[in-house]
Formats: C-alpha cells, structure tokens, sequence
C-alpha cells in the first residue's frame, strides 16, 4: 500500500508541475488542481497508513489511526477547492477581456 | 488569557461580513465602518504593543483547548509590533482609497480590505503552523480580489499570474506541514521547537527537507530572488492603495522567516544548521537585481516595485545573518521600508492620476508640480536610504551589525554600491518626470486635495522614525533578544511544567 500511495502521490506531483508549466490558462488550473490531489494524499499520509482502524481511542480496538491530518486534508480540500473557483472566474475574467488565455507576461502592455 | 489577543483577529472578521451583507448599498456607510474598524484596529495594536513590552509574551488558548493540543495564539514583542506596523499602514492607505476614490471604483473593496487585514493580524498572531497556513490563505484570498479591484483586462491577467504563483506555493506550503508532522507528530510552533531540538539522528534528514520547503515558501512571499518574479507585475498592475497595502504581504513572508527559523530552525540546533544560511546569499542577489532593474523601469510603478524587491533583499541581508544584532537592525528597516514603499505607490497614483499615464517619459508639466515633485523627492530619498529619513539609520545600523559576518565586505559593498544605484534610478525618474517638462499645459480639472497629504503621511512616520531612533532601536533589540532565546515563548506556551 506504501508504494501505491508514494506512486500516486509522485505521478500527481509530477503531472501537475508539468501541466502548471503550460503557457495557457487551462492546463494551469488543471495542474494547479493534480497538485492540490497530490498534496491531499500526501498528508492524509502523513499520519502514517493503517487500514481498518478507527480514528478514536477505543478499548475494542486494536489500535486507532491518527485523526490530525484528516481534519487537515479536509481544511486543505476547503481551501483549495475555494482557491480553484476563484482562479476559474479570474481567468474566464482575463480571457474574456484580452481575447486570449496565455499566461506569460507581456511587458509591452499598457499598464 | 487577555481577550484582546483575539481582538485583531476578530473585529475586522466582524466588519467584512457586515459591510457586504449589510451595507452594500451605501458606500459612505462602508467608508465609516472600514475606517472605524481599523481605527479601534490601531487603537489596539497600540494597546497590544504595551502589553508585549511590559508583559513579555501573552497567550490566548483558542476554546480553552490547552496547548498543544489546541490552537493557540501569542503575543510577544514581534508579532505586536507587525500588529502595529499593519495597522498604521493600513488607516494611510484605506484613507487614500477613499480620498482619491479608488475604493468606488469597484465593488466590495472595505469588505475585502477589512478580510485582508483578518489575514494578516492572524498570520503574525498565531502560534501553531497549521493555522500559519490558514492565515495565509485568508490573507491571499483577499488579495486576489484587491488585487483586481475595478478590473480590467491587463490587471486581471496579471492577477491569474499573482494567483497562480500563490496556489503552487500554498501546494509547496502543505507539502512542507505533511513532512513536518510525519517527523514530529505536532504542528505547534512551541512544541515543535522542543521536539526538533531532541530530533533522533535518522529523522533528522526528512525535518531539514521540511524546513526547506518551508523556507522556498516563505521567500516566495518575500520574493526573495530567484522566487521575486510574482512581485513586479502584481505590484504594478494593482490598485495604487493596494500595492501600498501590499507592502506589508512581503514583509509576511520576512516574519514567517524571522520566527519559524530562530524558534523552530534555530541555527544552533543540529537538526537544522545552515539552512537558514540559504537567506543571505539570496537577499544580497535580491538586493543587487532588484536596485540594477529599477535602473531599467520603464513606469513608475515598475520603479517603485523593483525598489521594493531591493529593500526586501536588505531587510533580509539583516535577518539571514540570524544574530541578535542583525535582527534588530532588521526589525528597525522593515518598518522603515514598509513605510517607504508605501508612500512610493501613493505618490505614483498622484503623479499618474495627473499625468494620465505611468510611462517615465517627457510631458507637459503636471498640476502642482511642485508639492508632488518634493513629496517625489522625499520618498526617493527614504528608500534609498539617505539621511535624514529613517532609511539612513536602518542601513547603518544594518552594516554595522554586520561587522562580525563572514561576508562583510561582500555585505557593504553590495549595499553601498545599490544605495548608489537607487539614487541614480530615482534622479533618473525624478528629472523625466519634473524637470524634462514642455510647456505646463493649461490643466483646469479639479483634483481632490486630501490624497496628497495622506500620501506624505508615510513621509512624515519615515522622519518621526528617524527622530525617535533610539526608543524604536530599544524596542527592537529587546524584541531581537527575545528571538534568539526562545525559552520564555516556549515555556509560556507550553506551560512551565511538561
């Protein structure tokens, strides 16, 4: 399970910096968004992986799984979903207005 | 636990939502309330500042929840003096945008500023990094939206550019907590310290990745070279009462760096050495790119934004060397060269607001010529750093500090060299602008009077710090001193007896 979880995590990271790299608007927001996956997992990793344990202290079980980081994915899930709404409307904002969706800057226009 | 402590976090939470559900139809009304708000704002910094001085540091447990299980906030010397610094920034340019009219040039504009400040007073208040982060976004958030502030389609692209920077290091931010908790088990900043410090050795190789990557996300928010590129654009294309605002977002990032690497990356414990010596070579490249591109500008907001990027290099040349000397003198330039940006981007707006363009070439001479020209010449000199402003005894408390680096020739020459150099930059802008005029062109608009006072009010704080050097100076050594020995901030989060 450690290595599907290191795997995942790693070909989202890596997909996502590829596609933040693009020149147009699209891939960046979609690469914004495999690298918000990535980090996601990353940290509901973090607690260390355990399968079938309850998140609770409990004199039943056998053991319990570190509750911390799920409420920190879920924070992160909050904020990051947030973010991607606003940068959507942002870009729809800019394309709309400048006829285009580069993102590279151009120093020649007006400012 | 003082309940002032949530003060500043609280109130401006209150107003936003007030203002924009509330009083959305009425524009004076929002002005009286944003201006009110951040008045009591100051009024408490004020208040907060005593208390960290007299009281030593203050902690507020969030629901009561005893650290470090919960949320803590704290107060010492640095956070109230950031506090201080935001809030006195913050009435300057919330008056500016509501003399000059900024803030009707789009909706929403109190509401989002008073979030802005939320963000801000709870990332210099809070205590445990995990919420450091939530800050950040709050703060960002609220940013992207100033940032955009009465649209249009060269600053909203510019502001896809600002966003996108953000969200990757928001992602890296997350990635550096995740490693962080994996080694320690806390997010606590008082808790992590005393763990990191008695780290086994084989952990240690995954903590010093963490404080890495955390320090790649703090210098991106101080756009410390080569993480600056967000800053110039973003700086030049904002709203002229939000890149003044702005000009203490990058002093964020220098105080994240300043507390998580004396409290928790201390240079002295193993774990962690040199990593923050990772800062200076990269504030002297910050300080000589930023000044040799403000040579290069070609509008003034462009100047005033490479300008920031220099000062942002020397404040961090202070705080990289992490001795309690250097800090100090740090601490006195930052809230110098916040000051000293702010007042660039105001006297920008004025010039621009005449000129009815930024580029920096010849034109006819603009309405009181004069007045704007002075209060032009005076902002140059304060962020060059010539006598009698502030600017001057912070450099020089700065290079004398640094006497004892390793690198202090390196250190002098580059500051020397780039004070030089800024002169030189603004003489250039300066002359364009006032002196290589045609005829003055029979200009009859009537343009309000009250932006250019509150625009020298910056002016004016630059000279009062000049003046009462030696308080501030005392002020900030004792806050350095409490720095570089953490012992009293962890005891009184974690409660003497563990």
């Amino acid at each position: 399970m450690e290595w599907l979880v290191a795997s995942a995590v790693g070909v989202m990271t890596g997909s996502g910096i590829y596609l933040v790299l693009r020149q147009r608007s699209f891939p960046v927001i979609l690469g914004l968004t495999m690298l918000s996956y990535a980090v996601n997992v990353f940290l509901a990793a973090s607690g260390r992986l355990a399968v079938g344990l309850p998140p609770v202290l409990s004199d039943t079980a056998a053991g319990y799984t570190d509750p911390l980081p799920q409420a920190l994915v879920l924070t992160a899930i909050v904020i990051s979903f947030g973010m991607t709404a606003v940068l959507v409307t942002m870009a729809l904002g800019a394309f709309i207005g400048s006829g285009h969706d580069r993102v590279e800057d151009d120093p020649g226009a007006p400012e | 636990m003082n309940p002032l402590l949530i003060a500043p976090v609280i109130l401006p939470a209150m107003l936003a939502p007030l203002i924009v559900l509330a009083l959305r139809g009425s524009l004076p009304q929002q002005r009286a309330v944003s201006m009110l708000g951040t008045l009591a704002l100051w009024l408490i910094a004020v208040r907060l500042v005593l208390a960290a001085d007299l009281g030593g540091v203050e902690v507020y447990l969030l629901g009561n929840w005893p650290a470090p299980f919960g949320i803590v906030l704290v107060l010492d010397r640095l956070s109230a003096l950031m506090l201080l610094v935001t809030a006195t920034l913050a009435l300057l340019t919330g008056l500016y945008a509501i003399a000059s009219g900024w803030d009707a040039r789009g909706r929403h504009f109190h509401a989002l500023f008073q979030f802005q400040l939320m963000g801000l007073n709870g990332a210099f208040l809070t205590g445990d990094v995990f919420n450091l982060f939530v800050f950040f976004e709050v703060l960002l958030i609220a940013s992207y939206g100033l940032m955009v502030h009465s649209g249009g389609a060269p600053r909203l692209r510019a502001g896809v550019q600002y966003m996108v920077i953000n969200l990757v290091g928001s992602t890296l931010f997350l990635f550096a907590l995740g490693t962080l908790y994996a080694v320690t088990g806390t997010l606590n900043m008082a808790d992590l310290a005393e763990r990191v410090s008695v780290m086994p050795a084989g952990d240690v190789a995954l903590l010093r990745v963490g404080a890495v990557l955390l320090l790649a996300v703090f210098a991106i928010k101080a756009a410390l070279v080569p993480l600056h590129f967000w800053l110039p654009g973003t700086y030049a294309h904002a709203p002229a009462p939000v890149a003044a605002l702005f000009a203490v977002m990058t002093k964020v990032g220098a105080y994240a760096i300043l507390r998580i690497f004396t409290l928790i990356f201390s240079p002295d414990a193993a774990a962690s050495a040199g990593i923050g010596g990772w800062v200076l070579p990269a504030a002297l490249l910050t300080l000589g790119l930023g000044t040799a591109a403000s040579l290069g500008a070609t509008t003034l907001p462009r100047l005033a934004a490479f300008a920031t990027v220099g000062s942002m290099g020397t404040l961090l040349i202070a705080i990289g060397q992490f001795t309690p000397q250097t800090t100090a003198a740090g601490l006195y330039y930052l809230v110098h060269s916040t000051f000293a940006a702010a007042s660039l981007f105001l006297i920008a707006d004025l010039i621009a607001a005449r000129r009815g363009s930024l580029a920096l070439v010849p034109g006819p001479a603009i309405a009181s010529q004069g007045v704007i020209g002075t209060l032009f010449a005076v902002a140059a000199i304060g962020i060059s750093g010539m006598p009698p402003l502030a600017g001057f005894v912070g450099k020089l408390l700065i290079l004398d500090a640094s006497r004892g680096a390793a690198l202090v020739w390196l250190i002098w020459a580059v500051v020397l060299v780039t004070s030089l150099l800024s002169v030189l930059a603004f003489a250039r802008a300066g002359s364009v602008l006032f002196w290589d005029t045609s005829a003055p062109a029979a200009d009859q608009t009537a343009y309000p009077g009250l932006p250019i006072p509150i625009a020298a009010a910056p002016l004016a704080l630059m000279l009062l710090l000049s003046v009462l050097a030696a308080p501030a100076m005392h002020y900030m050594e004792r806050t350095a001193a409490d720095l570089h020995a953490p012992a009293a901030y962890i005891d009184a989060v974690l409660g003497p007896v563990r």
